[in-house]
Formats: C-alpha cells, sequence, structure tokens
C-alpha cells in the first residue's frame, strides 16, 4: 500500500471515530461553528467535533504545526477533503481568517504576526472580517479613500467599509487602507489589521433581501492602529490584497459553505414535486431538459475542479482554468436557484411562513441569498474583465 | 480517474501536432474539397498517419495496440480538429474496428490488423432517419438457409463510399423502437445488391446513403449475437460521442484562438477591436464554456479509459456540450470577423459548416440530453 493510501485508510478511521453522528447532517445556519471571542457551541458534539480537529491540526491542515496547522501535502489535504465529503463531516470552524487571510498572511506576513494571528485562527480564539469595499470603491476597489495617517508609533486611521460581512460579531478586522496619495492609485494602499475593540470602531448592519443581515458598515473615527499591525509593506497593501483575493474566490467558486445545503438533490425534487409520466420521465418536458443542462454543466465544473488540481499535482498548472472558475460555478449556481423555484411553482415563493415545507422554504431564501455570488469577491462583470485581460490578453 | 496527459500522450500529441500542420493543414483540406477530391480524403496521408500508429491506439495490444488509451486518441482528434483533418480515423477506427472489437468473433478481430496498418477500412451504416436513433433501426434482416437476407436503407454513412467494408445496423426482429432484435453485421461494399451514392454536405466531407436490396450474406456476416446487439451499439456510441467530441473541441479551440487574434490585430475606431468591453466579455464567455467543454470531453476519455461504470453519462455531457460549444463559438467567430468572416476567403465558414455537421454524428444536443436524463431515470 502506498504511503498516500495508507493516510487515507487511517484519515478515513480516524474521522469515523472522531466526527459525532451529529457533526455528518448538512449543517444548518444556526449549527454553524464560529470561532473568536465571543464563541459559543452550538451543542455538545459540536464542541467536541471542534476541540478534536483544533488538537489534530485539521482547522488549517496544510498550514505549518507551529501555528497550529496540520503541516500535510497538497495531496494529503485533498484526501483529508474527500473523506471528509464523503462521510459528510461538517467544517469544525468558519471564519474569514482561516479561508482568506491566514493564506496570504502565510505569504506576506513576519514571523511575528504569522505566530500572534494565525495561531490565533487555528485555536479558533480570533474571529476575522474583510474591511476592503468602502461606499464609493467597490469594483474599482483601489479607490479606497479611508485614510491612515503615520504618527511615529501608529497609524491614525479614519474612514468607512461598507458590506463587511459579520463586521458586528468579529473580533478583527484585514483593512486595505490610503497611506499616499501623490501615486498610482494601487500604489499607494496598506494592508493594516486592526482589533475591533479599539476605541473609534463602530458598526451598524445592513439588511438584506433574503432578509438576513450579514454585513454592516464600519465606521473608523480616529482609530489608533499600532505600527506592528501593518503587514508587508507601507504602500505595497496591493499585493497582499489581491493574493487575499485569490483565496476568497476560490472560496466563494466552491460555494458549499456558504448557505445552508438543500436536504435533497434537485433531481430528486423534480421527481417529487413534477412526477414522472409512464415512461419514466419527468412530466414536463422543457423542465426535464433544463434539468439535464444544468446536471450537465455541474458534472463539468466538477471534473474542472478536479482538472486544476491533477495540473497541479502533475506540475503542469493552465493558468487560465482557475480565473473562470468564478464566474463559472456562481453562474451555474444561480440557474439552479432558478431551476428550484421552477420546480416549486407557487410552493417556493416564500420562507417566511411557516404553513410551507421548511425543506422548501430553505431553497427560496438560498436563491435570495445567492443573487450576491455574483456580487461579492468581485462581480461576474470584473471575472470577465479580468479573464479577457489576464488569460485571453486582450488590449485596454 | 486520472485527466492529465502522461509523457509519452504529450509526446503523441506533439508529434502529431507537427505532423498535421505540416502535412494536413486547413490549406490541404481546401484543396481536396475545391478539386471535388473523388476519395474525398488523401489515402496517402492516411498512410502516413498509420505508419506513426494512430490507427492503433486504443486496439487491444495484439492486435499492435499502442497503449495509449482513449485520453491519447482524445488528444490526436483535437489535432485533427484543429486542422479540419479529412480521414478515416473516425469512420474506420473509432466506429468500425471499435464494434469489430466489441463484437467480433476471432476471424473477424483479425481484421483489426489490416485496420490498424491502413489498409482496410471500415464504415458503420447506423443511420436512417433525419436525426440519430439507433432504436428506430428498420433495415431488415432476415435468416434464411444460406444466411441472411439485408433489405433497408441507410443515410449518413461516413466515408461510406470509399470503404471496403460496411458494418450495418439492422434489426432482426420487433418493433422500431425496441431494444430487442438489433443484430449488426459486416459486409463487403461491393456485394450485389449494395447501392452506394455518396453526398456532398456543406463541411465537404464523405457520407454516403446506401441502399440494400434483396442483399444475400452468408451466416459469418453477422457480427456479434443475433438480436442482442443493443448493448454494443450502447457502447459504440459512447465511444464515438466522445471522440466525435473530442475532434469538436479541437476545432472550437482553433476558431476560438483565430478570433481572438484577430481582436488583437484589427483597428476600428482608432483602437483595437478587442479592447471593446462587448467583445471582451462574450470572449471571456466563450472561454468558461471551451474550459467547461474540455473538462467535460477529457473527463469523458479518461472515464472511458478507466472503463467507469458512469462513463455513458460523461458521453453525453461530452458531446452535448461539444455540441453546443463548438455551434457557439464557430458562430461568434464569424459575427466577430465582420464581413470577412462570411467569405469563403477565410477558414472560419470552414470550421461553422464542419461544426453543423459534426453536431448530427452520433447525436445532436437535444438526443444527448434526452439519453443522459433517461439514464439518470427521469
Ligand atoms: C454577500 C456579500 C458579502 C460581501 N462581503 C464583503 C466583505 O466582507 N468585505 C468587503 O470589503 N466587501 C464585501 N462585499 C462587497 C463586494 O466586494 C462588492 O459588493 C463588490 O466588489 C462590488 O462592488 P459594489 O457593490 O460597489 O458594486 P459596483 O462596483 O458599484 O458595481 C455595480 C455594477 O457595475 C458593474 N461594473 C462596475 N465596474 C465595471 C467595469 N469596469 N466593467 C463592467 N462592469 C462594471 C458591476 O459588475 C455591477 O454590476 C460583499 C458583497 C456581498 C454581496
Amino acid at each position: 500500500m502506498s504511503s498516500l493510501d495508507q493516510f487515507r485508510q487511517e484519515t478515513r478511521e480516524w474521522l469515523s471515530k472522531n466526527c459525532p453522528e451529529s457533526q455528518r447532517q448538512p449543517v444548518k445556519k444556526n449549527e454553524i461553528i464560529w470561532g473568536g471571542r465571543r464563541r459559543k457551541f452550538p451543542s455538545v458534539d459540536a464542541q467536541l467535533w471542534f476541540e478534536r480537529m483544533r488538537d489534530k491540526g485539521w482547522i488549517a491542515p496544510d498550514w505549518p504545526k507551529e501555528y497550529g496547522g496540520g503541516n500535510l501535502s497538497v495531496d494529503e489535504c485533498k484526501i483529508l477533503e474527500q473523506e471528509m465529503r464523503s462521510l459528510g463531516c461538517r467544517p469544525p470552524l468558519y471564519d474569514q481568517g482561516l479561508w482568506m487571510f491566514g493564506p496570504a498572511l502565510l505569504k506576506y506576513g513576519s514571523e511575528d504576526q504569522k505566530k500572534e494571528h494565525l495561531t490565533k485562527i487555528t485555536q479558533g480564539e480570533i474571529r476575522w472580517c474583510q474591511g476592503y469595499s468602502e461606499p464609493g470603491a467597490g469594483s474599482d476597489l483601489a479607490g479606497l479613500k479611508t485614510k491612515a495617517e503615520d504618527c511615529g508609533d501608529h497609524f491614525l486611521v479614519n474612514g468607512s467599509k461598507i458590506w463587511t460581512t459579520y463586521a458586528d460579531q468579529a473580533d478583527w478586522i484585514f483593512c486595505l487602507v490610503r497611506t499616499n496619495t501623490e501615486v498610482a492609485k494601487q500604489q499607494g494602499i496598506s494592508f493594516l489589521l486592526i482589533d475591533m475593540e479599539s476605541e473609534g470602531v463602530t458598526t451598524s448592519p445592513i439588511e438584506l433581501i433574503s432578509g438576513e443581515s450579514e454585513f454592516c458598515q464600519t465606521f473608523f473615527d480616529n482609530v489608533k492602529v499600532p505600527k506592528e499591525n501593518l503587514v508587508y509593506e507601507v504602500d505595497k497593501g496591493w499585493e497582499v490584497a489581491k493574493e487575499v483575493l485569490k483565496h476568497e474566490r476560490k472560496l466563494i467558486s466552491k460555494l458549499d459553505h456558504m448557505t445552508e445545503k438543500e436536504d435533497r438533490s434537485v433531481m430528486e425534487l423534480a421527481k417529487e414535486v413534477i412526477g414522472l409520466d409512464s415512461n419514466g420521465k419527468l412530466r414536463n418536458s422543457s423542465l426535464r431538459d433544463q434539468l439535464t443542462r444544468h446536471l450537465m454543466a455541474e458534472q463539468a465544473d466538477q471534473l474542472s475542479g478536479l482538472r486544476i488540481f491533477q495540473q497541479m499535482r502533475a506540475g503542469q498548472p493552465d493558468p487560465k482554468l482557475p480565473l473562470t472558475m468564478k464566474y463559472a460555478n456562481t453562474s451555474e449556481q444561480q440557474r439552479k436557484d432558478e431551476l428550484f423555484l421552477a420546480i416549486l411553482g407557487n410552493q417556493g415563493l416564500t420562507w417566511q411562513d411557516e404553513a410551507f415545507p421548511k425543506s422548501y422554504r430553505t431553497l427560496v431564501q438560498n436563491w435570495a441569498y445567492n443573487k450576491s455570488l455574483t456580487i461579492a469577491g468581485g462581480t461576474s462583470e470584473i471575472q470577465l474583465n479580468i479573464i479577457a485581460k489576464r488569460a485571453l490578453g486582450l488590449p485596454e | 480517474m486520472n485527466m492529465v496527459l502522461n509523457e509519452e500522450q504529450r509526446l503523441l500529441k506533439d508529434t502529431i501536432q507537427d505532423f498535421l500542420s505540416t502535412n494536413a493543414p486547413v490549406t490541404a483540406f481546401r484543396k481536396l474539397r475545391d478539386t471535388q477530391d473523388n476519395q474525398g480524403y488523401s489515402t496517402e496521408l492516411w498512410r502516413h498517419l498509420c505508419e506513426l500508429g494512430i490507427a492503433a491506439i486504443v486496439m487491444p495490444e495484439e492486435h499492435g495496440g499502442l497503449g495509449f488509451g482513449y485520453l491519447g486518441l482524445g488528444a490526436v482528434l483535437e489535432e485533427c480538429g484543429k486542422n479540419l483533418t479529412a480521414s478515416p480515423l473516425l469512420a474506420s477506427v473509432v466506429l468500425g474496428a471499435s464494434a469489430l472489437e466489441l463484437a467480433g468473433n476471432e476471424t473477424q478481430q483479425s481484421l483489426l490488423d489490416e485496420v490498424a496498418s491502413g489498409s482496410l477500412t471500415l464504415a458503420l451504416a447506423i443511420d436512417e432517419h433525419s436525426h440519430f436513433d439507433p432504436l428506430q433501426t428498420r433495415t431488415s434482416l432476415t435468416e434464411n438457409d444460406s444466411g441472411f437476407t439485408l433489405n433497408g436503407h441507410k443515410v449518413f454513412v461516413l466515408d461510406g463510399h470509399t470503404a471496403d467494408r460496411l458494418i450495418v445496423v439492422t434489426r432482426s426482429r420487433g418493433e422500431a423502437g425496441s431494444r430487442d432484435g438489433l443484430s449488426l453485421v459486416m459486409l463487403d461494399s461491393q456485394t450485389p445488391g449494395v447501392k452506394i451514392d455518396r453526398h456532398q454536405l456543406m463541411d465537404g466531407r464523405n457520407v454516403a446513403s446506401i441502399q440494400f436490396e434483396q442483399v444475400s450474406l452468408p451466416a459469418d456476416a453477422l457480427l456479434g449475437e443475433l438480436h442482442n446487439g443493443f448493448a454494443v451499439i450502447h457502447t459504440l456510441i459512447d465511444r464515438a460521442a466522445i471522440c466525435v467530441a473530442a475532434e469538436m473541441l479541437g476545432s472550437a479551440q482553433e476558431v476560438f484562438d483565430r478570433t481572438l487574434e484577430y481582436l488583437k490585430e484589427r483597428e476600428q475606431f482608432g483602437v483595437k477591436i478587442g479592447s471593446f468591453q462587448a467583445l471582451q466579455h462574450r470572449c471571456a464567455q466563450m472561454l468558461c464554456q471551451l474550459e467547461h467543454c474540455r473538462s467535460a470531453v477529457v473527463g469523458a476519455l479518461a472515464a472511458l479509459d478507466k472503463g467507469s461504470r458512469g462513463v455513458s453519462v460523461q458521453a453525453s455531457t461530452a458531446k452535448a456540450l461539444a455540441n453546443d460549444c463548438l455551434q457557439h463559438i464557430s458562430n461568434e467567430a464569424v459575427q466577430m470577423h465582420g464581413g470577412m468572416g462570411v467569405t469563403d476567403e477565410l477558414d472560419i465558414g470552414l470550421f461553422l459548416k464542419r461544426s453543423r455537421v459534426c453536431n448530427q454524428i452520433f447525436g445532436d444536443s437535444i438526443y444527448h440530453r434526452d439519453r443522459f436524463a433517461t439514464l439518470m431515470g427521469y
């Protein structure tokens, strides 16, 4: 048996022994394990699962051991992911620090910063949020204006961020700030880490079309930020910002952490709601065709993901393919959401009214929530701009 | 399931790429078309390609197979698609040799050596209607004392007028539409009672319609079991759909690359037309579609090599996505070339026309979406 096969077997055994049964069901929103100072476990099992994974180093399986990671190779990480998926194990921790900021800090942070922040992420002690967008700077992110003045031993930060997901729940924010107005806009940005408990930081929640209120506007009013909280160099924050975005887009294109998982596949739902005729075909031939188009696209999406991984492992990465993933997967997810609604008909028009089945209502609410997939992390139009320029080399 | 080419497969791809771009570029195909060449492909080119071993890529090893697998064959077909190379690879090897390999007895399979060397060519006569649908086969095969009698009419037979032997899908019992009662036979194309007419389709390639009138066949003309040909046909559909999709992928990539080049070179309003966002976004979407299609095709080729159980579903996905992808990209290519796009001087139109013919080979997208849904049980 190769060492990878052995790793797979051991991993499977360990997971089946250590992942409580309740942590193998599709996760509901109120069952998510968030870390942070205000950490509160949704259940005893959830806490057990989190602690076992933390102690194993598998909260961040690919990070170095000294920061609480698992030090696993690319192949081992893939195996762990596959085994967790096949057992249906829930993620042991949700955190933007873990998903987006951590990987960038690994690349750009100082040793002290990594020790301090990465460790707290893997231990689930600090929860992060992302301070990029501003009221005047969305797609044109580099046009941001939140100002950080150099005051000797600290920066003085003034301005505001918007669409900051879970800013009201987070402990720290990784933030893009303007440190130079004399140069081209990308060249005057720095990457700052700010404790949300600092004096002068306030948040106010914003309600979404899905009825949830996940994001906030975040205000900075004369906030003092110690110099050691600068990542990389002054005015070089754009580079770090792009690294974060790379991970963010990969994350969004994987989709599975975003919303409550539906409890049956779109195919099963179609069979159940629309029914089959005497030939075993879906009664509505147009929906049958739409469903097939979606399932085929989904199959291709999954194969693309596998292809990226296999290329990377073979040392022959194709730079174009990953650039297409966010656009392709989020568009397909929205087509799937529309298909869910088409299948449900007049049974799929509410998430508020409890007279309707919970599983239907979840689908409807996901439909509304998922409208943000083609906006967050760089809109679809911006993705197409990036593909056109970087993958296809089309002129400015 | 591995989707990345290994060292040998990459070498094979490079060799074929070099060979075809020197010996069989699109201009060579244009010449065949313009001279209305009787054969429809260059015999010499086919001989060379067979010397390079491409007809033997997926054959069983005892018949000279090279062990590059379908992933390797797919890479070759992709190159053929890029160059619009006309050759018997599809008809004689992917369809004909596959049928022999799947259904033939030892004597029949001994022909595989000749197919691999190019000295014998095969064609598969399967279609009878406007659309691919083998279950609807009506061409009849009746048993008699000395063997069989064959009657009926086949259309859209690839390389039907040049092949040495024909493999014919027939109905030996039951009603059109039924799985039971399908049988395959193989016969010499010179057999009395066989009337072959070549047709000119818009892609300038080889197709024929074939009339069978009271054709007497010996008992050993039967390929595989009488009445039980469906399983063989089912596997043939998988292989053919995936291989045609691989060729189409190559054509789609090529016509897309040519369009991008044009966008970077043509100027209007004092700027390159490739700087217009309206065109950039459409190109970016085409890349997404192309990569999707590539994943489906390469995944399906890998599934064939692995003998995966879900290969039929993947085959239908690959063909449906390839049909839609090449159709869309070839349309966009014409549009983005402006007036030049509708001239015969440019090759773009050749890809456009080939795309529509390929759509119909072993099933258009509607056929394959229906097949997918049926296989999935809805
Ligand atoms: C659910 C969700 C969570 C988010 N979480 C965070 C977070 O935690 N932290 C954070 O900092 N931000 C977050 N965002 C913000 C997100 O990054 C921005 O919404 C996004 O970058 C778009 O900016 P905008 O909303 O200002 O839209 P705009 O930039 O104003 O775009 C409006 C429209 O114009 C189009 N457009 C703009 N520029 C171009 C162009 N050059 N070419 C073609 N079309 C163009 C856009 O595609 C869009 O359709 C979140 C957003 C959502 C929806």
